[in-house]
């Protein structure tokens, strides 16, 4: 490959700078809304804090509740339990579904892509009714499990449909290769399939993190435990009926992303650095 | 107070049987922070020292609080007491979540237009804890005098007024309704006539747009006012007089001196401007195991040390009326400043009929402050768009015949099915030879969106042939379709008619998705190639407004959009160009909404289109490069058709992720100018939970909605086809 000239790399960092400027200058704003002693907003355009203190961030770390306990740990906790096993689940769950709609042939699989489809068409604000009364049926209120059963099944149609679209690219000569080399079915999938399907199951992999991760209407809703509540619920507790704790909301809502944006960054090495993925070299 | 004891010895009884085992705790829910918190625990510990019985606070946020209310209590999930203000009293008693206390309330302990707020056909639900209304908030360096009329408050407001220098007279939260109520009832403006129906094209309601009109226009008081610009600019010194409640004391910097007065007479009418009177109650649980105990502890709120403990730590204005005899209390300037203010207050009803004046006319305050409607044409504005919203209840429908013509449709359509299908040559285990593994593969996450995703789905599609009023569901047939697709009460080019909304929905979702596709495979392409210098710093901070939740994100949009303090207007000034107004047109409405969904859309295309285009072998471009193509023509040839199987279903998907982007549009444009920006989603919102919970209709809007993104599907299954084949 011919290395690019020095000007073009220049256009292209400078542009690129440019992109992540526009990109960060609303972040910055949540930034300086939580590092600025005062809880209201500034009037200029300047994204940078004028004076700076880390109060609201000790306030929303180390704060007590009302009652004098010291609630922000459960909560993380809480939140990574519920992200953590609604990957899980949600990518265990579609990867096999995603592999059967790529591979195999069998009765209802257009009718069940485009069920799937469908799904992500009707509003979900009119669902939580349902899907209350049918937790409660299933017992499953007030429950972690519930609401990590919720999240897996309503982020599956984007991750079974990700993957499908992955697995569809992959040459399905690998796998022959391996059933000739006396594999089972099985052992095909987890030692040939998953292996070259790593970009894709990061994404959808983050994909479910982040469902979980940032939701918090069914997280507030369906649990009644302030030591459970996932963080985003903690979030939005800063925000009043009357009133706004800018400060405080800020700097929660950075806290409250920090762990998606290093997960981004750990499994960009997947994405990255996974050279031979996905391609028909190995 | 002999009520109280027998109400003590009641509660005895009802415990006596459990004496010698530990009754269970009681369960408060409220959405209060900070001081109200506070206040509120030490009360309930006054109440479990009294009583021995223990209480559970959960403290929720109040986005999500009536609607887990309205959820939980019905499945018996819900709590014994809870505090809600009574606003939304009727709808609770609707739906049967309360438990009336008209025989264990005591009206004298109370001020009586609280009392008056919590009740509902002749019963009275919840113990009034607090009041909320709007006084004025002074700042005594900058006005030493409070004016008393609205004539000495034209005077004075231009001598402390300095628009040039951001400096204004006075700034509330002009756009919204509840604060400007107290204008309109000060300009003798009705808001229901005598029939009980809200009347907005009144010569008050046109007298009071104008006088604020004017406050504007001559730059006494800064547009597009939101709480938190309220804040800044009374906390700088910038602002000499704002309006707002009692929460706003804890909002003021240590630095400002202020006062707080009730709000001054009108000079023309002779009338006080009288702000609406919210009240504050604890309720009852209708679903209660612990009837008596729960009355107790709702009632020892409201009461005694509880009222003590809460005005003096929770700052609120108490509705118990020994309260004011402690000495602390007498002593709060606050509090009984407040409690003066609100002397004229008008109780806000609780009935259905004032949810409905709501959006009617925070549209007609909009249209007048940003927009160039007159003052006199306002009311008719508001009037239009109240008997729009305004739905009878369409005639009941007899569900049998539908329940027929459903059953012998799936009858005839699987009879037609199997008698139709061709003659297979092959059996069924010859055509799918590996259907056993499928199912197992499939039936984990087939289950489980059976459940969870597919029951509430059909659920979801019933709703929409009932019509949703205060928890009585009645069957109306197809009548809600008919209302939305024959655009009742508005032409079909206007806003709020399905088919204006229609386009504008198709409009968003296709330049979002052609702007997110674009974009960020553009950035793919470039942060793809492994000569790039800290590819992986950019990747990481692109990536960042995918991260960050975008209901943070699209907040901050909406401050930098603001017509006079918003960073973009701040930079269109330093490049010499005029600043825009952007939420008073629909075009920089729309504009702005679509900056904010590409700036939050992009990165995942983006990420999608770096999983792709791994996946293409570097070695054809290789050969590409030996044959002679240029970049394009690899771009073209072998790029784009090698992506397309993994990048078609993430479009597919982001289209129908944008088309039901509410987030945005809620936080971003509101929907304004007058609805115009709204998508469908947002409208079935709207109707779902703004407008007296419509819930069938909002289940028809998505029906719609799904009807018109099976379309769409139809259209892009054949786009999948050639891959299929391949």
């Amino acid at each position: 490959m011919k290395k690019p000239s020095g000007l073009k790399m220049a256009l292209i960092h400078m542009g690129l700078s440019l992109m992540c400027m526009v990109t960060l200058y609303p972040v910055l704003w949540v930034v300086k809304m939580a590092l600025s002693p005062s809880d209201s907003m500034s009037l200029t355009a300047n994204p940078f804090p004028d004076a700076v203190t880390f109060d609201h961030f000790r306030d929303v770390l180390l704060g007590s509740d009302a009652q004098g306990r010291w609630v922000f740990g459960r909560q993380v906790m809480a939140s990574f339990i519920v992200s953590g096993a609604t990957t899980v689940v949600g990518l265990t769950l579609a990867v096999t579904a995603a592999y059967a709609l790529s591979r195999f042939k069998f009765p209802g699989k257009e009718g069940g892509m485009q069920a799937l489809l469908v799904t992500q068409m009707f509003p979900a604000t009119l669902m939580l009714v349902p899907i209350y009364g049918i937790l409660q049926k299933l017992r499953l209120l007030d429950s972690l499990t519930g609401l990590v059963l919720v999240y897996a099944t309503t982020a599956l149609p984007f991750c079974i449909w990700m993957l499908k679209g992955y697995f569809d690219t992959l040459p399905r000569e690998l796998e022959e290769a391996a059933v000739m080399d006396g594999a089972s079915p099985f052992q095909v999938f987890i030692k040939v399939v998953l292996p070259l399907a790593r970009p894709a199951l990061a994404v959808t992999a983050l994909f479910s993190f982040m469902t979980a991760w940032n939701e918090f209407v069914l997280a507030a809703t369906l649990i009644n435990d302030p030591t459970r509540f996932t963080l985003p619920v903690a979030l939005q507790r800063y925000v009043g009926e009357y009133k706004v704790e800018w400060g405080k909301f800020a700097a929660c809502a950075l806290i409250v992303s920090a762990p998606v944006m290093a997960l981004f960054f750990a499994l960009q090495k997947h994405l990255v650095g996974g050279l031979t993925a996905g391609g028909v070299k190995g | 107070m002999s009520r109280w004891l027998a109400l003590v010895l009641l509660a005895l009884a009802g415990s006596a049987h459990a004496a010698e085992a530990q009754p269970a705790p009681l369960k408060l829910w409220h959405a209060y922070r900070g001081g109200e918190e506070a206040a509120l625990l030490q009360a309930t510990t006054l109440f479990t020292e009294k009583t021995g019985v223990q209480v559970d606070m959960l403290a929720l946020p109040y986005d999500v609080y009536a609607s887990k209310l309205t959820n939980a209590i019905p499945h018996g999930a819900g709590p014994d007491v809870f505090i809600f203000n009574h606003e939304r009293l009727r709808n609770f008693q609707g739906q049967n979540l309360l438990a009336p206390t008209t025989g264990t309330l005591v009206r004298d302990d109370y001020f009586a237009n609280t009392v008056q707020a919590l009740e509902v056909d002749g019963q009275v639900y919840g113990y009034p804890m607090s009041l909320k209304s709007l006084a004025l908030y002074v700042n005594t360096k900058l006005v030493p005098r409070p004016p008393t009329t609205t004539a000495e408050l034209l005077a004075l407001l231009p001598t402390v007024s300095k628009p040039e220098e951001g400096r204004f007279g006075l700034a509330y939260e002009s756009g919204d309704f509840y604060f400007h109520a107290p204008f309109l009832f000060g300009f003798d403006g009705p808001l229901f006539d005598a029939t009980g129906r809200a009347s907005f094209d009144t010569p008050g309601m046109a007298r009071s747009l104008a006088f604020v009109k004017k406050l504007q226009d001559e730059r006494m008081m800064p547009q597009e006012v939101s709480g938190a610009l309220v804040k800044t600019l009374f906390n700088d010194g910038r602002v000499a007089m704002t309006i707002s409640g009692p929460w706003f004391a804890g909002e003021i910097a240590p630095s400002v001196q202020y006062r707080v007065v009730a709000l001054p007479t009108v000079s023309e009418t002779g009338t006080p401007m009288k702000p609406f009177l919210g009240v504050e109650a604890a309720f009852v649980s209708s679903r209660t195991e612990q009837a008596a105990r729960a009355h107790e502890l709702a009632r020892f709120l409201s009461l005694g040390e509880a009222s003590r403990v809460r005005t003096t730590v929770g700052r609120q204005i108490p509705a118990d009326v020994a309260a004011y005899q402690f000495q602390e209390v007498k002593d709060d300037t606050l509090i009984s400043s407040f409690r003066e203010a609100a002397r004229d207050a008008t109780p806000m009803p609780n009935t259905l009929e004032m949810a409905r004046v709501w959006e009617p006319m925070k549209l007609t305050l909009r249209a007048v402050l940003q927009g160039g409607t007159r003052p006199e044409d306002a009311g008719a504005l508001a009037d239009r768009r109240y008997r729009a919203l305004h739905r009878e209840r369409p005639p009941e429908a007899n569900p049998m015949p539908w329940l027929t013509l459903a059953g012998v449709m799936v009858l005839g359509g699987g009879t037609a099915w199997v008698l139709r299908r061709p003659a297979q040559s092959q059996t069924f285990r010859q055509r799918y030879p590996d259907v056993s593994r499928a199912v197992t593969y499939v039936a984990p996450a087939a289950a489980g969106l059976l459940v969870l995703v597919f029951i509430p789905f059909a659920v979801g599609l019933a709703l929409s042939l009932f019509h949703h009023d205060a928890g009585q569901y009645t069957f109306v047939g197809l009548a809600n379709f008919v209302d939305i697709l024959a655009s009742r009460g508005y032409s079909i080019t206007e806003p709020l008619s399905f088919y204006f909304t229609l386009a504008v929905t198709l409009l968003w979702a296709l330049v979002n998705v052609v702007l997110h596709v674009s974009i960020g495979l553009g950035l793919a392409l470039i942060l793809k190639d492994p000569l790039l210098k800290m590819r992986g710093v950019y990747r990481v901070l692109l990536i960042i407004p995918w991260a960050v939740p975008n209901y943070i994100t699209a907040l901050m949009w909406k401050g930098m959009f603001h017509r006079q303090f918003g960073a973009i207007n701040g930079l269109l000034v330093a490049l010499d160009l005029e600043p825009v107004s952007w939420f008073t047109r629909f075009s920089t409405a729309f504009a702005a909404n679509v900056a904010t969904n590409t700036w939050l859309g992009f990165p995942f295309m983006m990420v999608v289109a770096l999983g792709a285009l791994q996946s293409i072998p570097q070695e054809l471009y290789e050969a590409a490069e030996v044959d002679g193509a240029s970049k394009w023509t690899q771009f073209r040839r072998i790029t784009l058709p090698l992506l397309k199987p993994a990048m078609l279903p993430a479009v597919i998907l982001g289209s129908v992720w944008t088309f039901n982007m509410f987030n945005i549009i809620y936080l971003v444009s509101g929907g304004e100018p007058g609805g115009a920006t709204d998508i469908l989603v947002s409208e079935a919102f709207r109707w779902a939970f703004q407008r007296n919970e419509q819930y069938g209709f909002a289940a028809a809007y998505s029906v719609l909605i799904f009807v018109v993104l099976m379309g769409w599907s139809v259209f892009t299954r054949r786009l999948m086809k050639p891959e299929e084949a391949s």
